[in-house]
């Protein structure tokens, strides 16, 4: 079966406003994508219709993995078929310990893949690597989920969370908004590692090209009024950089 | 609480609903007809227990009292319940055991299924079990025994120790206190006596177990602690019975003093079946340098009355009420704490926390008083409730007399949905929207379940799951 996220002409609307308006994408485990747009194009009414977040409804168009089609799938069952995203502004679930968490996450995903289980003790120890690649404590585990959790920590706890879960694809939304530079560093070199270890086919969602000079795109591609109306190489970021969206934008 | 594995799967076999709502069958030794409280039911109880005479007196006295005072029409309602159709005394076996072999076969099944000869072994220092009116089992580890410490039925510390009971008995919460005070100090039956000597730190818990297992039961125990000075105890009670179609009541009155440098912890998990009316008096007093902490968790009975209240008398005493109340189908939980500052210098946490489901109530109702000439006082107060559908309903009536400008005072409250984006970021982990809301529900719990030993917080994080997941209720 081909591994493969594939969207056909995928409109979508949200609180009665359409907002996608065609979509056409392909991406395959092990490939780099970028997705670049101004704010307002349809960039995170993407992300959340892929996870199938209830707010969005899609009303044309097509969304497979691996040959099957997730539309009417819920977010849980989208996620335990590879599909994953990170958020722009994660959000705090006051009192549950993140590590717990995880935890449960990881083993409902091996219970899927048929894999055994992690024992706290397992799981601690298949965290550390991860948690030292993005320069995070072993106490960082017993906080709250996202609660008083810094700009670049909670971009770091959702990077944690892709590396455990092992996706397909990862969608990850601004993934560099609120990181310093040293922390882009340390993200930017994760990302590439799980992905590369894990061979996931990531999608950087992102409004500049910042996040590009780090993690080098195979596709880029740009959206606007709900319509990807260019794609190209990593040349088209840097050209977007310097010339700004409104020269494809009509 | 604190179930073994296999008869927690027995028990959610046989009983889809309520999972202690398993019914023993047990001849009793006696029982009070059921009919209109009346003075000679109060002497025969007394009678019955050898009472010295102070004790038939006060008991008289309370049952006029109780007769005098108007129900209460604040609250929930009462008005259903019948006070005529009750047994007011109920005696299952012949007297208190110290060894589970001599405890009636039957009820020690049904302590048996309740996991509590287990939970003795391993993490507590004192067990106490009562069966309708009396307490049929008792054990305290002799190396808190040789301590000093006393672990007995009320009844019992009666005979045992007249001295302690003379001075203390009724001295916090006074017999005309309210209604169901003067019920309880009328009838009462049960019950557990703690005395903690000067400078003895108890360091497992002390538990006791209520079960009501008759229809149309009234359960009045009287529980009673004394902290010594720098000692310190944490008592923990459960209570659970059998689900019936009529309703019982259950009416404790819990007085405790923690003396100079004591501190005290009072944990309930209470889990009555859904036909009983609970309407509880507990009370401390506080002195010096000592600290008092109500964790009060509330998931069961048809309406629950109980406001844990801490009196701080010394200087630098500290009181803290955590609770938490699970307000499902039919039920109204109307909880909360009240904390009087009578002294400088002295602190208190009120933490409240609220679930109403499937058309629960849920009412806070607090009181946080500073009395003129308690300078110095720091107290914060926060009360959440979570509402999970559009049916259910939490109130919240935090009262506030303070007398004194020196103090520094944090107050919060705040009503919650389970959030969408909440619910939406789990799921789109792999979580099942399920499990989703029991993550969300057990976090939002967590500031009070946090105070528990780590086998309750297990269990009643489980009996919250359960709550969840819809097969209670």
């Amino acid at each position: 079966m081909k591994e493969i996220l594939e969207i056909k002409n995928l409109h979508a609307k949200a609180e009665g406003k359409i907002i996608l308006k065609g979509i056409d994408l392909k991406i395959k485990p092990g490939e780099i994508h970028a997705i670049m747009g101004p704010n307002g194009s349809g960039k995170s009414t993407l992300l959340n219709v892929l996870l199938g977040h209830p707010k969005y409804e899609s009303i044309k168009g097509s969304i497979s993995l691996s040959g099957k089609n997730i539309l009417k799938l819920s977010p849980d069952e989208r996620s335990l078929l590879g599909l994953f995203g990170t958020f722009q502004h994660p959000i705090e679930i006051p009192g549950l310990n993140f590590g717990t968490f995880l935890r449960t996450a990881k083993n409902i995903h091996s219970k899927a893949k048929n894999q055994p289980r992690l024992n706290p003790t397992e799981f601690i120890k298949s965290t550390k690597k991860y948690l030292d690649l993005l320069k995070l404590d072993q106490h960082f585990l017993s906080r709250e989920l996202n609660k008083n959790f810094s700009g670049g920590e909670k971009k770091k706890a959702e990077i944690l969370q892709m590396a455990l879960l092992e996706p397909r694809i990862a969608l990850l939304d601004e993934i560099d908004s609120g990181l310093d530079v040293d922390a882009l560093k340390a993200v930017a070199k994760s990302i590439k590692f799980i992905a590369k270890k894990s061979n996931i086919g990531i999608v950087l969602i992102t409004h500049y090209q910042r996040l590009l000079n780090y993690i080098t795109p195979d596709f880029v591609h740009i959206i606007s009024d709900g319509k990807i109306i260019k794609s190209g190489k990593k040349d088209l970021a840097l050209k977007i950089e310097k010339e700004g969206y409104n020269s494809y934008i009509k | 609480m604190a179930v073994p594995k296999n008869t927690k799967r027995l028990i959610s076999n046989t009983f889809q609903n309520y999972k202690f709502g398993f019914k023993t069958t047990v001849k009793n030794v006696f029982s009070e007809p059921k009919g209109v409280l009346t003075p000679s039911i109060v002497t025969s109880i007394s009678k019955r227990k050898n009472e010295p005479k102070w004790m038939l007196d006060f008991r008289l006295k309370a049952l006029e009292i109780f007769n005098k005072k108007p129900l209460p029409t604040w609250g929930g309602d009462l008005t259903k319940i019948d006070f005529k159709n009750l047994h007011y005394y109920i005696k299952a076996q012949s007297k208190t055991q110290t060894s589970w072999n001599n405890v009636n076969p039957q009820i020690k099944e049904a302590f048996e299924t309740l996991g509590i000869p287990e939970a003795e072994k391993k993490f507590l220092r004192g067990v106490s079990a009562q069966f309708e009116s009396e307490v049929v089992y008792e054990s305290v580890q002799e190396v808190l025994s040789k301590k000093g410490v006393i672990f007995m039925s009320t009844d019992e510390a009666l005979k045992q120790h007249p001295q302690l009971l003379k001075e203390y008995f009724g001295k916090i919460i006074p017999v005309n206190d309210n209604k169901f005070a003067a019920l309880n100090s009328a009838v009462w039956s049960g019950g557990t006596f703690i005395y903690i000597p000067k400078g003895v730190h108890v360091d497992l818990p002390l538990q006791a177990y209520f079960r009501m297992n008759a229809k149309n039961m009234g359960q009045f125990e009287r529980t009673l602690i004394i902290a010594d000075e720098n000692s310190s105890v944490h008592y923990i009670e459960g209570c659970t019975a059998p689900s019936y179609s009529s309703n019982s009541l259950h009416s404790a009155v819990v007085e405790i003093i923690a003396k100079k440098g004591s501190k005290v912890t009072y944990t309930t998990l209470q889990d009555w079946a859904h036909n009983i009316y609970n309407l509880v008096t507990k009370r401390s007093f506080v002195y010096e340098n000592a600290q008092m902490v109500w964790v009060d968790c509330n998931m069961g009975s048809k309406l629950t009355m109980k406001y844990p209240a801490i009196f701080l008398l010394g200087e630098h005493a500290r009181g803290e009420i955590h609770s938490l109340a699970f307000a499902g189908k039919n039920q109204h939980q109307d909880s909360g704490g009240k904390i009087i500052h009578g002294a400088k210098n002295t602190s208190s946490i009120i933490t409240s926390k609220s679930i109403s489901k499937n058309g629960g109530r849920a009412t806070y109702r607090g009181l946080l008083q500073v009395n003129k000439g308690a300078s110095g006082v720091k107290s914060k107060v926060s009360c959440d409730a979570l509402i999970l559908d559009n049916i259910s309903r939490s109130d919240t009536y935090p009262t506030m007399k303070i007398e004194e400008d020196d103090l520094e005072l944090a107050h919060e409250a705040t009503v919650s949905k389970i959030g969408e984006d909440q619910l939406f970021y789990l799921t789109s982990r792999g979580i099942s929207e399920t499990e989703a809301s029991s993550m969300i529900v057990n976090g939002f719990a967590e500031p009070v379940t946090k105070h528990l030993p780590m086998e309750y917080a297990v269990e009643l994080n489980r009996l919250l799951e359960m709550e969840m997941t819809g097969s209670v209720g």
